[in-house]
């Protein structure tokens, strides 16, 4: 029996930051001390805290190591194993505690208010035994399921929870599978998407990454209800480890005969195979995925036919995401009841959000319905890092609108985002700062939908495209005030005639800055200038007389445009300077400024 | 090989045992023994006072026990020596324990 557990995360995060050689430096060491009989190193799924990545965690202690590096294994192995010694350097330190060294990953302020739900095995497990899921209670749901449930109960407790599709458009669950359940068909469909088109997202890589038995697990379930025998994974090959994960996963229960033929000696049969994406965000989208899978090219088509009529291969068929699916088995072991009980009226249960942008605590956090964005950014984030000011979150990815400051303590569930013209979407969360122009960023979201386009339907297509010349006048000085109107008369017009959600939510993030930064907008057309200093066509930088002369940024000016005498004050050439931003990085005195 | 629903109970109960140790326990709920596990300690017999107590705990499946190291508890003369704090009450240091004197207080704490 081990007496210890070495648990090194092997998330994407920590697996580009070299947690793979931490786990092998590790397993070698602890052989070459002959202690292997009494530690056992385990990889395990995300942690959730990836900025401070890679995250290491030493069990019985609970022991949080974070920024490990392989050259401190020895030490690690040498104090903490063997002298049992905590590694104080290595702690992770709370910066809202005076930077004290916090014990354990509990204790964190980011983990003390999240509640985990579907990340519950995330970084507990070893995502590539099926042994280790067994043990956390895994696959009781789907025994309870087949041998105590007729597939209308599995609906009305499902309905009785209140999950909501975590995807983005929060259609409820339970009813989607309702539907598919009232068509009578040999053949139906489960599928899963794992597409996670929205930059910035990547609660579902996780939960594949750190839990992929869940998934399989919810979808056996949704097969014996709505009466299916066939599921499909939708997943993009640029997760390669989630991949990896989900073949073991599936291998892993086609062997023990949780997937396949008769599962359990219930007579029940279904089985799981993956369809890979090559990552176009418009296959996010439910008709473009399916679409796909039938090995077309991914474009979106009208509905009705709504896929629970027509779906996959012309047969009903049910599509959740994920972090629905990650949910649905402790919904069935815990009961409705429980679900339903955290939350808000009509936002039941908990949501993942993957923190990004300006703000200390990246990473992802489970929180329940309700909680404010305040708590989440400030307790949970960290708030914005180097004390920048807070000016804006943006949620839903590209097809979500920017959350100003004024919005803050507003409890986040679907409908509250949507009243102030955001939306839940995947659960990406870009934190902005005082730093960022909230026209560029809107610039930024578009180019993305604007590539992303699949240029079935005219509004998308061409729309956008002249949405972005619109904004690419304003950035560059160009607009005149008539041009602020044509163009938000503009998006209502590609909102209202897309085809598929891309379209109809592409101009989101240009109303919302609309909405709450006019004045930004404003600035740039009347005045020419970029309050916030990053379009460059508005900008000029200067020398002010803070300078002392030292010649240090006019030798890194990549085009020789700073010029002076040495202990004099220097001089920007603006007709040269291409605003790199070089000089201010360079100067020791604070002498260059942004106007 | 294909299981049965009997097996799968079998697998997820002897598998527990195995993860219980990485249960985060609310730290204000659970009973703590620290071992002292500095030279003297371990010398003097400190780990199998820990192995033994770990072993306790994972095989009668104790939830809300945690058994932990730390390094020199300072009376060195006294070692294998173990603090024992359970929540409400003023922590308890023991002295000269043995593995199987570790024991006895283990099954007196989880009662």
């Amino acid at each position: 029996m081990y007496r210890t557990h070495i648990l090194v995360c092997g998330g994407t995060g920590c697996h580009s930051n070299n947690s793979g050689k931490i786990r092998e430096a590790f397993e070698e060491q602890i052989k070459a001390k002959g202690l292997e009989k009494d530690v056992c190193v385990v990889g395990t799924g995300c942690f959730g805290l990836c900025a401070v990545g890679p995250i290491i965690i030493i069990y019985p202690e609970g022991a949080f190591y974070s920024c490990v590096k392989v050259e401190d294994v020895p030490e690690i192995i040498e104090e903490h194993i063997v002298k049992g010694r905590l590694v104080e350097r290595l702690l992770y330190h709370e910066k809202a505690l005076g930077n004290k060294a916090v014990h354990s990953l509990a204790e964190t302020n980011f983990y003390k208010k999240q509640t985990r739900v579907a990340l519950h095995n995330c970084g507990v497990i070893n995502p590539e035994k099926i042994d280790e899921y067994i043990a956390r209670d895994g696959y009781q749901a789907v025994i309870k399921c087949l041998t105590e449930y007729e597939p209308q109960q599995i609906i009305d407790i499902v309905s009785a929870s209140g999950l909501r599709g975590r995807g983005g458009a929060g259609f409820p669950t339970g009813r989607k599978w309702q539907f598919a359940k009232n068509q009578v068909n040999d053949t139906k469909y489960v599928c899963c998407n794992a597409d996670e088109g929205d930059p910035g997202a990547f609660m579902d890589r996780s939960v594949l990454e750190g839990d992929p038995h869940a998934v399989l697990e919810a979808m056996t379930i949704a097969g014996y209800a709505i009466g299916s025998h066939q599921g499909y994974i939708y997943v993009r090959a640029e997760y390669p480890i989630a991949v990896e994960r989900l073949k073991i996963a599936i291998a892993q229960s086609r062997e023990y005969g949780l997937l396949g033929d008769d599962i359990l000696g219930t007579g029940f049969s279904f089985d799981i195979e993956i369809k890979l994406g090559s990552g176009a965000f418009v296959c996010g989208e439910e008709t473009a995925l399916m679409t796909s899978i039938e090995g077309h090219r991914g474009e979106p088509r009208p509905r009705p036919p709504f896929p629970a009529v027509k779906g996959l291969f012309g047969k009903p068929t049910i599509l959740n995401n994920v972090e629905t699916y990650a949910n649905i088995t402790q919904i069935i072991l815990k009961g409705a009841e429980w679900f339903a009980s955290m939350g808000t009226e009509k936002s039941k249960g908990t949501k993942i959000f993957a923190l990004g942008g300006k703000i200390t605590n990246t990473g992802l956090v489970e929180i329940p319905m309700g909680t404010t964005l305040r708590e989440i950014i400030e307790d949970i984030g960290g708030g914005c890092p180097n004390g920048k000011k807070f000016k804006a979150a943006q949620t839903g990815g590209p097809s979500g609108g920017c959350i100003p400051a004024e919005h803050l303590d507003i409890p986040i569930d679907y409908d509250n985002l949507i009243s102030i013209g955001s939306m839940m979407g995947s659960g990406g969360m870009i934190v902005m700062d005082e730093d960022n122009c909230m026209v560029d960023i809107a610039k930024f979201f578009l180019e993305f939908t604007v590539d992303e386009s699949c240029g079935k339907c005219t509004p998308c297509r061409i729309g956008n495209r002249r949405l972005l010349e619109y904004l690419e006048k304003i950035t560059t000085g160009k607009a005149t005030m008539q041009d602020l109107d044509d163009m938000e008369q503009l998006c209502y017009y590609i909102k209202n005639n897309s085809l598929c959600g891309l379209g109809q939510t592409a101009p989101n993030p240009v109303l919302s800055t609309l909405r709450y930064f006019r004045d930004e907008y404003e600035a740039h057309i009347k005045e020419r200038r970029c309050p916030a200093h990053v379009c460059k066509q508005l900008i000029q930088y200067k020398i002010t007389d803070a300078c002392k002369g030292c010649s240090a940024c006019s030798r890194k000016c990549p085009v020789g445009a700073i010029s002076g005498e040495i202990k004099k004050k220097f001089d920007i050439d603006q007709n040269k300077c291409i605003k790199c931003g070089q000089c201010i990085a360079t100067c020791r005195f604070g002498a260059i400024i942004k106007e | 090989m294909k299981k049965s629903i009997a097996d799968i109970m079998a697998i997820r109960q002897s598998m527990q045992s195995e993860i219980i140790l990485r249960d985060n326990v609310d730290a204000e709920k659970e009973i703590h023994i620290i071992v002292g596990m500095g030279t003297c300690g371990i010398e003097a017999g400190a780990r199998e006072v820990f192995n033994a107590m770990v072993d306790y705990v994972e095989e009668h499946d104790l939830k809300g026990i945690r058994v932990t190291r730390t390094g020199c508890m300072g009376d060195c003369a006294d070692e294998p020596m173990i603090e024992v704090h359970v929540p409400g009450k003023e922590h308890e240091v023991y002295k000269k324990v043995t593995a199987k004197k570790a024991v006895e207080i283990i099954k007196k704490l989880a009662k």
